[in-house]
C-alpha cells in the first residue's frame, strides 16, 4: 500500500503568531491527515467486526474474557494477514519461488501485487471522473452508467473493426469508450446547464438507462452468435492492451494509461486556463459569473469530460481484462469511485493513491474470503466506514483530539466581520 | 451596587490571532455603552463570547455580581442577555407575534399555541417601550426599521435586561437610525442596559453614555461623548491620525462615459425592481447613487455589468451599446466593478491571493500563453500589485478567505483598479470596513476620477455618498427620484428623498407601496 508522508499537526503551534507559523499551521493541518487516520480507524473497526462475528470468540467468552479477547485478536490477525497475502503476496512464497527459479511459480508468487495494481485501474479512471466533477462543483453519480456505455462503445470498436494495427486499433477503441462515456455525461450536463435539472437526479436516471441498454444489447444485437449467455463477441487481438507478463498476471498497459491520464487531469485542472474556469465555477459560481466565465459551457464540458474518464474505466475493463462484455461486469466501480474521490480530496494524486488502496483491498478481500472464511462484504463495510469518517471529519478529530482546522474558525470570524 | 455586567480579562486566541487580549468591560444599569472598533478589532468575538458562541481562553463574566459561565446562547438568554444580530433572524411569512413566540412558545392545554396571550404580551411590550409594532403584521410587510424593533421585542419577550445591538444602524436610513436611538433611550429609561456595537463615530457621540474603544483585541480606553470628538475617537480606533474628510478637488467632467436610458430590470423572482431609470456619468466625475438597500441598486449594477439581462432600455459605454453584452466584454471595454457582496461575487475565498488578482484577466496574455497559465508571471505581478496597493497578506499564495475583510476588499480594489479603466462601478465599496481601509478606498476612487475615469458609486452610507460624489442620484423603490448637485444639497434633504419623501409630496411612500401591491 502506498502511503503518502503524513504530517501531523504540531498541537501547540498557535502560541507563535508570526506569518511563518500561520503558514506552518496550514501545512501541518494538511488534508492528508484525516484520510490516513480514517483508513486506520476503518481497519481497526473492521478488525473489531471480524472478531465480533467469529463464533469461537463467543465460545471462548464462557471460559474467560481474556481468552475471548485473545481469540478475537487472533481472528482479526488471521483475516488481515490473509488480506495482506491476498493483496501483496506471501513473502515466504516469493522467496521460495525466486530460489526455485521456476518462471511460472515466480509469476504466481508475484501475482497478488500485480493483481492489486490491475484492480485499481478502473478505480483510477472512475475516481478521476468523479473528482473532476467535484472540482467543477458537479456531483457525478453517473460514473457507473458511463462505465457501461464506455465499455459498450469500446467493445464494439474492439470486435467490429478488423485488420487494423494495434497502434491504431487500441487508441480508437479507447477513444470510443471515452466518447461513449462523454455522451452519457453530456446529457445530464446539458440538462443541468440549460434547464437547471439537478445532475444528481439525472445521472442516476442515466445509470438505469445504461444498465437496461447494455442488457438489451447483450441479449440482442451485441450477443455473441455462438453463445446462449448474454455476452458480446471477443475483441480483436489488435485491440487488446499489452500484458507485460505471462499468465496468470493480468497487469497491463492500462495501468500506465491511467497514470498518464491522472497526470493529464492534474495538468488540465491546475495548469490551464480551462482548469481555472472549472475550479472557479466549482468553488464559487457567482464569482465565476462575475469574472466573465461561461458557466453553461463549463458545466457541460465538465460533465462530458467526467463521463469520458468514466468511459475509459469501462474501456479498460474490456480491452485490458475481459476482452468481451458481460452483464453487470463493473461491480460498482462507479459508485465506489465517489467514495474514492472524496478520500482523495478530489486531487488526481489523491485519487490515484485512494484507487490503489481500494484496488488492494478488493483484491485482498478475495483471498481473505477463501483462506480465512471472512466474507468479502467486510471490505465493503470498511470502505463505508472510511468514507463516513472522511465525510464527517469531526468524528476523527474527536477520536484523535485533533484541533479543528483554522480555516473553519477563520470562516466563522470572517462572517462575523462581514458588514 | 454591582454593575449589571462585568467582563474581566477576557482573552480569546484563534490560530495566529489574538482576537481578545485581557478585555475588561463594565456595563452599568440603564446605560448605553458603545463598543467602538475597527472591523477585526475583536468586538464581534467579544460579544460572541458573551453570547456563548465561543468559549474564552481566559477571563470571567459577572452578571449582577454573580459569576456566569456561558456555554451556549441558551445560557446567555437565561441570564438575561439578548442579542440583535446584524442580519435579522425573522421569518417573513410569519406575523410579528409568531416570530416573537418562535422558540419560546406559550401553549394552552395539549400543546395548542396560545396566540392571543402572546399577542397580548407583544402589544404590552410594544406600548411599554414605545415601539409601535402591531402584533399581527406580517414581517414581509414591515420596513427594515420596524423589523429591527421586532428583534428587540423578541429579546424583551424573553425578559432580557442586557441588550447587545450589533451594528444596528447598518441597514437603516438616517431617519430610521434617529428613531432607533430614541427607542434605545426609552429602553434604558426603564432599566434595561445596552451594549451598542458600531464603527460609526457620529452615532457613538449621539447615542452612547460611555464609549469603550477596542483596537487589535485590546481595550484602548473608555471615554464619554462629552469628552470625546470624532477625530479623537478615530485616532484611538486606528492608532494614528485619520483623515475623516475626503480631500478632493472640484471635478472636471469630460465627455459622457456611461449613458443609461429608461432601463428596466427585474429581480430573480421577475419582479420589476428597476422601473425605468435614466442617467449618465461623465469622465472625471463621481456620481453617487444614494438609497436604502433593496431599492433596486443591486439589480441596476448587475444590469450595468452584464450580470443580469435588462428587461428593456439602453446602456451605452462611450457610445457603444452594451445593453446585452456579456460581463467579459464589458470588463474588456475598461469597466472596473467592485461588487456589492465581495465574498459572494468578488472573490474565490479558497483560492490564493494571486489567483484572485487575475480573476478576470487570467485567460489573456501575459497570464496565459496558449492555454497554459503562466504561474510565474501571475505570481510576480501579484507581488507587485500587493506592494502597490498595500494588501496585508503573508504571501501571494495565502488563501483570500484567511485575510481580514478590509484586505479582502483591497484585493478586489487592487484587481479592478490596476488595469486601464474608463469606468469604475463601485457598489458598497466600504461596507463593513474599518476607518483605515475606508480612507484608502476613498482616496483610490478620487484618484481614478482625477485621472479621468468615470466613477459610479453605489452606497447606502449617506456620509460616503455626500463626501465623495460630485452628483447624487437618489434611488427609491426602483426609480431615481432626483439627481442633485452634491455641492448644493444638504444631507437631510437626501435622507428624506431616500425615505421616499418628495418635496411637498409627503404621501409618496404610501402611493408607491400601494402601487406595488397590485
Amino acid at each position: 500500500m502506498a502511503k503518502p508522508p503524513a504530517k501531523k499537526a504540531p498541537e501547540r503551534s498557535e502560541k507563535r503568531k508570526d506569518a511563518f507559523s500561520i503558514f506552518l499551521d496550514e501545512v501541518s493541518r494538511a488534508p492528508i491527515t484525516i484520510p490516513i487516520l480514517a483508513i486506520i480507524t476503518g481497519l481497526i473497526i473492521g478488525g473489531l467486526i471480524v472478531a465480533l462475528t467469529t463464533e469461537e470468540v463467543y465460545a471462548a467468552w464462557s471460559h474467560s474474557p481474556i481468552e475471548a479477547i485473545q481469540v478475537g485478536l487472533r481472528a482479526a490477525w488471521s483475516s488481515y494477514s490473509a488480506l495482506f497475502t491476498g493483496a501483496i503476496g506471501n513473502p515466504a512464497r516469493i522467496v521460495d519461488a525466486l530460489k526455485g527459479g521456476d518462471a511460472l511459480e515466480i509469476r504466481r508468487a508475484f501475482n497478488p501485487i500485480f493483481e492489486s495494481l490491475t484492480k485499481s485501474i478502473p478505480y483510477i479512471f472512475a475516481g478521476l471522473a468523479v473528482a473532476l466533477g467535484f472540482r467543477a462543483g458537479l456531483f457525478n453519480i453517473g460514473a457507473e452508467g458511463q462505465i457501461f456505455i464506455g465499455a459498450i462503445t469500446s467493445v464494439v470498436v474492439g470486435f467490429a473493426l478488423t485488420g487494423l494495427p494495434a497502434i491504431i486499433h487500441i487508441p480508437l477503441a479507447l477513444l470510443a469508450g471515452a466518447l461513449g462515456g462523454a455522451l452519457w455525461g453530456f446529457i445530464p450536463g446539458l440538462l443541468k446547464a440549460k434547464t437547471g435539472g439537478h445532475e444528481v437526479i439525472n445521472t442516476i436516471m442515466m445509470n438505469y438507462i445504461a444498465f437496461r441498454l447494455s442488457e438489451y444489447l447483450l441479449r440482442g444485437p451485441l450477443q455473441r452468435p455462438d453463445s446462449f449467455n448474454p455476452v458480446s463477441p471477443f475483441i480483436q487481438d489488435s485491440a487488446k492492451l499489452l500484458r507485460f507478463f505471462g499468465d496468470p498476471i493480468r497487469f497491463n498497459l492500462g495501468f500506465f494509461i491511467a497514470l498518464g491520464v491522472a497526470w493529464l487531469v492534474y495538468w488540465f485542472l491546475f495548469k490551464t486556463k480551462w482548469g481555472f474556469d472549472f475550479r472557479t465555477v466549482g468553488a464559487n459560481p457567482n464569482a465565476a459569473k462575475y469574472a466573465g466565465m461561461n458557466i453553461v459551457v463549463v458545466t457541460i464540458a465538465a460533465m462530458s469530460l467526467s463521463g469520458a474518464l468514466a468511459g475509459l474505466a469501462g474501456a479498460n475493463e474490456v480491452l485490458g481484462l475481459n476482452y468481451n462484455l458481460a452483464l453487470a461486469f463493473s461491480s460498482g466501480y462507479g459508485f465506489d469511485s465517489i467514495a474514492l474521490a472524496l478520500l482523495g480530496k478530489s486531487h488526481p494524486l489523491g485519487v490515484v493513491l485512494a484507487a490503489l488502496l481500494f484496488g488492494t483491498l478488493r483484491n485482498g478481500a478475495l483471498q481473505m474470503q477463501v483462506s480465512a472464511g471472512i466474507p468479502i462484504d467486510i471490505i465493503s463495510v470498511m470502505q463505508a466506514m472510511i468514507l463516513a469518517f472522511i465525510a464527517a471529519p469531526a468524528i476523527i478529530r474527536t477520536i484523535y483530539r485533533l484541533r479543528a482546522p483554522s480555516a473553519v474558525e477563520e470562516e466563522i470570524r470572517v462572517r462575523g466581520w462581514g458588514g | 451596587m454591582a454593575p449589571v455586567l462585568e467582563l474581566r480579562g477576557i482573552t480569546k486566541r484563534f490560530p495566529g490571532v489574538l482576537a481578545n487580549d485581557h478585555i475588561d468591560l463594565t456595563l452599568e444599569k440603564g446605560e448605553i455603552h458603545a463598543l467602538l472598533g475597527e472591523n477585526g478589532a475583536g468586538k464581534t468575538t467579544l460579544m460572541n463570547i458573551l453570547y456563548g458562541l465561543y468559549q474564552p481562553d481566559e477571563g470571567e463574566i459577572f452578571v449582577k455580581g454573580k459569576k456566569l459561565t456561558v456555554h451556549s446562547p441558551t445560557d446567555a438568554i437565561n441570564a438575561g442577555i439578548g442579542m440583535v444580530h446584524q442580519h435579522f433572524m425573522l421569518i417573513p411569512v410569519f406575523t410579528v407575534t409568531e416570530n416573537v413566540m418562535l422558540g419560546d412558545e406559550m401553549t394552552k392545554a395539549a400543546g395548542v399555541l396560545d396566540r392571543e396571550a402572546a399577542a397580548q404580551r407583544v402589544k404590552q411590550i410594544s406600548e411599554d417601550f414605545q415601539l409601535s409594532v402591531h402584533p399581527d403584521a406580517y414581517i414581509s410587510e414591515l420596513p427594515v426599521g420596524v423589523q429591527q424593533r421586532v428583534e428587540i421585542i423578541k429579546l424583551l419577550y424573553r425578559e432580557a435586561d442586557i441588550l447587545i445591538l450589533d451594528e444596528p444602524t447598518a441597514v437603516l436610513t438616517p431617519q430610521e437610525a434617529d428613531e432607533l436611538f430614541k427607542i434605545m433611550r426609552s429602553l434604558t429609561d426603564q432599566g434595561k442596559s445596552i451594549i451598542f456595537i458600531t464603527h460609526k463615530l457620529r452615532e457613538v457621540l449621539r447615542a452612547a453614555d460611555r464609549i469603550t474603544v477596542i483596537r487589535l483585541g485590546k481595550v484602548v480606553g473608555t471615554t464619554t461623548p462629552r469628552k470625546a470628538t470624532e477625530n479623537k475617537l478615530a485616532s484611538m480606533m486606528v492608532g494614528r491620525d485619520v483623515l475623516l474628510r475626503v480631500d478632493k478637488k472640484a471635478a472636471k467632467p469630460g465627455k459622457v462615459v456611461l449613458d443609461v436610458k429608461d432601463l428596466k430590470v427585474t429581480d430573480d423572482r421577475k419582479h420589476l425592481t428597476v422601473e425605468g431609470v435614466s442617467f449618465d456619468v461623465h469622465a472625471g466625475e463621481i456620481v453617487g447613487v444614494a438609497g436604502v438597500q433593496g431599492n433596486g441598486q443591486t439589480e441596476l449594477v448587475e444590469a450595468l455589468t452584464g450580470l443580469r439581462q435588462p428587461l428593456s432600455g439602453k446602456i451605452q459605454l462611450l457610445g457603444k451599446d452594451i445593453t446585452d453584452a456579456f460581463p467579459r466584454e464589458i470588463t474588456e471595454l475598461g469597466v472596473a466593478h467592485i461588487p456589492e457582496d465581495r465574498q459572494r461575487d468578488g472573490l474565490v475565498l479558497s483560492f490564493p491571493v494571486a489567483d484572485n488578482l487575475v480573476l478576470n484577466s487570467y485567460y489573456r496574455e501575459p497570464y496565459t500563453k496558449g492555454v497554459i497559465m503562466q504561474e510565474q508571471k501571475i505570481n510576480s505581478s501579484a507581488k507587485q500589485i500587493i506592494r502597490d496597493f498595500d494588501v496585508r497578506t503573508p504571501s501571494a499564495n495565502t488563501t483570500v478567505g484567511s485575510l481580514s475583510g478590509g484586505n479582502q476588499q483591497k484585493v478586489i480594489v487592487a484587481r479592478e483598479l490596476s488595469r486601464p479603466i474608463k469606468l469604475v462601478i463601485a457598489s458598497q465599496p466600504t461596507r463593513g470596513l474599518d476607518v483605515g481601509s475606508i480612507e484608502y478606498i476613498h482616496k483610490q476612487l478620487v484618484a481614478r476620477r482625477d485621472q479621468g475615469a468615470a466613477v459610479l458609486l453605489v452606497s447606502s452610507e449617506l456620509d460616503e455618498i455626500m463626501q465623495l460624489s460630485d452628483r447624487i442620484a437618489v434611488m427609491f423603490r426602483g426609480n431615481i427620484v432626483d439627481i442633485l448637485d452634491a455641492r448644493k444639497v444638504a444631507k437631510r434633504e437626501v435622507g428624506l428623498l431616500m425615505a421616499g419623501v418628495v418635496k411637498g409630496k409627503q404621501a409618496a411612500r404610501k402611493s408607491v407601496r400601494t402601487k406595488k401591491r397590485k
